[in-house]
């Protein structure tokens, strides 16, 4: 026995409001980032990702706000991502009530980034998200590459190396997230979080695709991630986080229960 | 009685969570500060700490909590918890930044997991340690109570603290090395892992800190 394998609800927030809500029995307010952070908290969640997709300066301000009240309330570990850009966003975050952040495109723009603010805050709060692309080669090989703006834009990055370079500047942990599957229901892709799993020594998130429980439990043990994070299959209603950890236990993955 | 609890702020990192931790866990007054005054004034001290020990001692330093947190150890009518990097500035030396001298004031070293890191059985192990691990509690102390042996609390550190003398350890956790997860001398009790992060247990932890009559 030793390290549990971890369950991370995503929520999407703009504005302070969670996006498309959630599907709870019983509960009030199913836009309140806090009150659904609280519910997943009660259901033994082991961490909760905000996921800031507001586009406002003003609405920025919104979403700090709900992170410090969430700090005041939940407690377990919180992961705020999403228009993080500087030293001083992460310290925003972070003062706040953010455990950790998670850097994106600006890693891309500036990859210094990540060690000034692992130098600054400890690798420990930083989480590097890489959303990632299969591209067939001309000789047919695949090939992974870093995208930007929900996959429309490509970067040229190649994925592993990538990941190699930002462990090296920093990164405390990646969330890697498949474009090819987001939102397709279809599973993790597991081949590339297997490959950047293995590459690096710090541990990941594997997200996008999550349809079924299954899907959570091959993300562990085909991906060889460390946690799984997922959205509509928990928001929805389709599944509890019990019943994944029950899930995942049965299939001999160590849970916390 | 009145809890009165300090949290001694030297400038490294958000201290919030862990005084809304204490505060939900039953402490009547909460101060987040480096004022010797209101860390004299207070029953119980906690000693937090997040990120590099180089900065942290630095800061800690500059800012005098090493005397802070001496006189409270001195004093028998305070209760001081440490909490993962604050425990780790305890000890006598860091390897974190190529090495750094700490607080010697628990003899023994801080040392890292290593690249590479693996079981026994060669299972490779990712650092930093981050997620809920158990906690093998292998002497009874106050702050055990009500929290079952082998629970989980949250963990996220690179380094961990290895004590010159056994006899101080009292919370132990398995990963590729049997660790120190918490420590007790006197009035002191430190641990490695996150209360404020580590939700029923943690909190369960932090008001059986405040309940705490100081003895081990």
């Amino acid at each position: 026995m030793g390290l549990a394998k971890r369950i991370i609800p995503c929520l999407d927030v703009d504005c302070g409001r969670v996006v498309k809500g959630v599907n709870f029995v019983g509960i009030r307010d199913a836009g309140d980032p806090v009150e659904i952070a609280k519910r997943y908290n009660e259901q033994g969640a082991d961490e909760v990702t905000f996921l800031d997709i507001t586009a406002s300066h003003e609405g920025r301000d919104t979403t700090v706000h709900t992170v410090e009240q969430m700090a005041h309330e939940v407690f377990i570990p919180l992961t705020v991502g999403g228009g993080i850009r500087s030293v001083d966003d992460i310290r925003t975050m972070l003062n706040a009530g953010a455990d950790k952040v998670s850097i994106n495109t600006a890693a891309i723009h500036e990859p210094t980034l990540v060690a000034d603010a692992a130098a600054r805050f400890g690798s420990q709060c930083i989480v590097v998200a890489m959303d990632v692309k299969r591209v067939n080669q001309a000789d047919g090989t695949p090939r992974y590459e870093l995208f930007t703006h929900g996959g429309r834009n490509p970067t040229g990055l190649e994925a592993v190396s990538w990941a190699r370079r930002m462990a090296e500047l920093g990164a405390g942990e990646i969330l890697l997230t498949s474009m090819d599957r987001d939102g397709t229901r279809d599973g993790f892709e597991l081949t590339i979080t297997r490959m950047i799993s293995d590459a690096v020594d710090i541990p990941i998130i594997a997200s996008g695709g999550v349809g079924t429980l299954q899907h959570l439990a091959d993300g562990i043990t085909e991906g060889g991630a460390d946690a799984v994070l997922a959205a509509s299959i928990f928001h929805f209603g389709d599944h509890t986080i019990p019943e994944a950890k029950d899930f995942m236990a049965n299939q001999g993955i160590e849970v916390r229960r | 009685m009145t809890t009165r609890v300090a949290v001694i702020d030297y400038g490294m990192g958000n201290l919030h969570s862990v005084a809304s931790a204490l505060t939900c866990a039953g402490a009547d007054e909460v101060v987040v500060s480096n004022d010797p005054k209101a860390i004299a004034a207070a029953d119980h001290v906690v000693f937090p700490g997040v990120g590099a020990i180089r900065d942290c001692m630095h800061e800690i330093r500059r800012l005098g909590c090493d005397q802070l947190l001496k006189s409270a150890l001195d004093d028998p009518d305070k209760r001081v918890l440490a909490i993962c990097v604050g425990m780790q500035a305890l000890m006598t030396h860091s390897e974190e930044n190529n090495g750094v001298d700490t607080l010697n004031l628990i003899p023994g070293q801080v040392r890292y997991f290593g690249a590479h890191h693996q079981t026994a059985d060669g299972e490779r192990l990712k650092v930093p340690h981050m997620g809920w691990n158990q906690v093998t509690q292998v002497v009874p102390h106050a702050l055990w109570d009500g929290i079952e042996d082998q629970t989980r609390f949250y963990f996220v550190h690179s380094y961990y603290v290895d004590p010159d003398d056994d006899a101080v350890v009292c919370g132990r956790f398995d990963y590729g090395v049997n660790a120190c997860a918490a420590l007790a001398r006197d009035n002191l009790f430190a641990v490695q892992f996150h209360p404020e992060k580590s939700h029923t247990p943690g909190l369960r932890l932090l008001s059986n800190f405040l309940a705490w009559d100081g003895s081990c």
